[in-house]
């Protein structure tokens, strides 16, 4: 079904760049908020090929692209205030880059050199989470201990925060995510529970997944849902503050499912010709997300050869030092992860990590000798 | 079939499929194992076979594709399911542990659960967290489940059917890092029963113990061994739940040393089981402590750490020298 003649789907911006209006959403930036909009999602697009790439040339163990889905990830990400925790699920490369994290830290998991090594308490942005579905319930506790420690129907909205968890359709199967429906609905968790339904869980289609559009799910667990244009980074936008606001005000978890189409292959492994059809990726890169945010800023005058000019070199600059910090990165020593574990290592891994140490050396001592 | 020399994946193909043609109860679930043939294509052209009915490609949920199938075992179907990579076999957990393995005790010995869990396991292949485990150990300590493992693509071809045969619940593991090496699968051949080791190489100086993909991390280190004049026996041992003792207690018994080499950590690992089991049963034939080579006991590394991480040929071979200075 095409939920665009859903009356309630949510846009704000057509495909061809054009304002529309909805009667319950409105976006109420300026045409510099919208250019800025335009700025990330182009750098993070830029981000994400030389990613895939470096994956292709051999410098990365293994790459999921968020190609495509730029608007749901800046447009959501736009609405995070600064006491909001953001909890991801593996492809949320625009969110993060707008929460903080350093391109190259991104990198790192996927090269096989790091776990997942950026601060993801001072950044609010919470580790890559890679078991389908398990941080629905994470984002949830954390919702819950935001309301426990009095952050939410504050008189003063500065002192109101809430959790947003990010996930795919694939995710809506998964019992854990069900249950964060409930536990959110049960505890009036400040929590904005962000889908972006790409249409493909690997090679099974929504169809396959639900009889129902997903948004509508969320009734029956009591939570107030959204459908709106994931490919529209005004209307993800003005979607998502509105569901964070009624979070941060007290009044509970909303459920935001962003329309979208993941352009490329699941990861890299992945081989996306062997289940979809050529039509079909024609018809979802004929809303791209980019493409209308430049049409409409360009119909404005608000941007012109000059800006895009400025903004190709920034991203080319982007690309060029991610290449260069890709390579330059230093292998990981097994040593250092026996520490990592535990708070206080326990007596026998520590002896462990003697006997590893010793073994190694004496390779060392055999080269030397 | 002619004696066919192919690859391990390529195996279980052809093994699955003779299945799917024996028993029209047999069915096949998991996630993109259909249209895609799986992630790692062991199920490619099965659908187009023997249909979207057959062949079911499943939404994403573990929990769903080990409960359900417990229901349809109880129907009378044999039912044979992928979890995609072991590190996501733990939403099903719940349902492995307490209902699919007791389902029999639970019912006075009144009902079976059939059943095939279908896990690619194991490191060795850069992939990132949660993709390169081995959680063998829990099934194995779980009564009621039986555990199984292939090394070789003759293994993969037959003891895939014979799990398929199973009255019994298996968790049946494939070492993915091997999934691509070639071996020759004899469709005539008569296989060896499915709980039984086999010993992969005779030698008379010490006994590897070793299954899945750590098998031919011992055949290469006792041909490395050979090369110095120690001669070393491979024992693959095939199956973990059961354990085949009278085999394991025979090489040893015959070699006075035993080395246990696995991918899963050290602590309450299989290798600590047959350590009990050998010094219970062969003390008096021990010329040295049995020797473990596993992983440390930290969760996997960052892929670029692995080759430190994982048992070798070097680190077998530094525990043989051991139990020799012994």
């Amino acid at each position: 079904m095409d939920p665009v003649h859903d009356p309630a789907f949510v846009q704000l911006l057509t495909p061809e760049g054009r304002r529309v209006d909805h009667p319950k959403f409105a976006y109420t930036g300026d045409d510099a908020s919208v250019a800025a909009h335009l700025r990330a999602m182009v750098l993070a697009r830029r981000l994400d090929a030389e990613a895939t790439a470096l994956q292709r040339k051999g410098e990365l163990a293994l790459w999921p692209p968020m190609l495509g889905q730029e608007a749901a990830q800046v447009g959501s990400a736009s609405a995070v205030g600064p006491l909001d925790e953001v909890i991801p699920s593996y492809r949320e490369h625009a969110v993060a880059l707008a929460m903080g994290v350093a391109p190259l830290d991104l990198l790192k998991t996927f090269r096989g050199t790091h776990m997942v090594d950026w601060d993801s308490r001072a950044l609010r942005f919470h580790l890559y989470s890679f078991v389908i579905g398990t941080q629905a319930l994470h984002a949830t506790g954390m919702a819950m201990g935001m309301r426990f420690d009095g952050l939410v129907g504050n008189a003063d909205p500065a002192a109101n925060g809430a959790a947003m968890v990010y996930f795919g359709d694939g995710a809506t199967s998964q019992g854990d995510v069900s249950e964060a429906f409930v536990f959110a609905a049960s505890y009036t968790a400040p929590l904005v529970l962000f889908c972006q339904n790409n249409q493909w869980a690997i090679s099974v289609p929504i169809a396959r997944q639900s009889k129902i559009p997903l948004y509508q799910r969320a009734s029956g667990f009591g939570i107030p849902a959204v459908q709106v244009d994931g490919n529209d980074v005004l209307a993800v936008q003005a979607v998502t503050e509105w569901a964070l606001d009624r979070a941060r005000r007290g009044e509970g978890p909303t459920f935001i499912e962003a329309f979208t189409y993941r352009m490329g292959a699941h990861t890299t492994s992945d081989d996306p010709t062997k289940y979809r059809g050529r039509d079909e990726e024609a018809s979802w890169r004929a809303k791209d997300p980019i493409a209308r945010v430049r049409a409409y800023l360009r119909s404005t005058g608000a941007i012109d050869d000059t800006w895009e000019g400025h903004l190709a070199n920034e991203s080319d600059a982007l690309a060029e030092r991610l290449r260069d910090e890709v390579v330059s990165l230093p292998e990981p020593v097994l040593a250092d992860w026996f520490t990592r574990g535990y708070v206080r290592t326990p007596q026998a891994l520590l002896a462990q990590r003697e006997e590893f140490v010793a073994y190694e050396a004496s390779f060392v001592e055999e080269a030397t000798a | 079939m002619s004696p066919t020399t192919m690859t391990l994946a390529k195996a279980l193909n052809a093994g699955l499929r003779r299945s799917l043609e024996a028993d029209p109860k047999v069915l096949l679930m998991g996630e993109d194992i259909g249209r895609l043939g799986g992630v790692f294509r062991v199920t490619e052209g099965l659908q187009a076979d023997f249909g979207p009915d057959r062949v079911m490609d499943s939404p994403l949920a573990e929990s769903a594709i080990v409960g359900t199938a417990v229901g349809l075992a109880l129907r009378g179907y044999r039912p044979v399911v992928e979890i995609q990579f072991d590190g996501f076999v733990f939403p099903a957990f719940d349902q492995l542990t307490t209902q699919v393995s007791r389902l029999r005790f639970r019912s006075h010995g009144r009902l079976s659960v059939p059943l095939v869990v279908r896990i690619p396991y194991g490191g060795g292949i850069g992939a990132i967290e949660h993709h390169s485990e081995s959680p063998e150990a829990y099934f194995a300590h779980t009564p009621g489940l039986k555990v199984v493992t292939v090394s070789t693509p003759s293994d993969a071809y037959w003891g895939i059917q014979q799990a398929i045969a199973s009255d019994d619940p298996v968790i049946f593991l494939e070492p993915k890092r091997r999934y691509y090496a070639r071996g020759e699968v004899d469709g005539g051949g008569v296989p060896g029963p499915l709980h039984a080791a086999r010993v992969a190489r005779p030698g008379t100086d010490a006994t590897l113990i070793a299954y899945g993909p750590m098998v031919q991390t011992c055949l290469d280190a006792a041909e490395a061994a050979a090369a110095e004049g120690h001669q070393l026996e491979v024992l693959d041992l095939r199956s973990l739940s059961p354990l085949d003792d009278a085999a394991i207690i025979a090489s040893v018994e015959r070699t006075g040393r035993c080395i246990v080499v696995h991918e899963a950590v050290r602590s309450g690992g299989l290798g600590a089981e047959i350590a009990a089991r050998v010094s219970e049963a062969c003390f008096l034939s021990l010329e040295a402590p049995v020797l473990r080579v596993t992983a440390y006991d930290i969760p996997y590394p960052p892929a670029k750490a692995e080759h430190a991480y994982l048992p070798d040929v070097d680190r077998v071979l530094d525990a043989v020298d051991r139990s020799m200075a012994y």
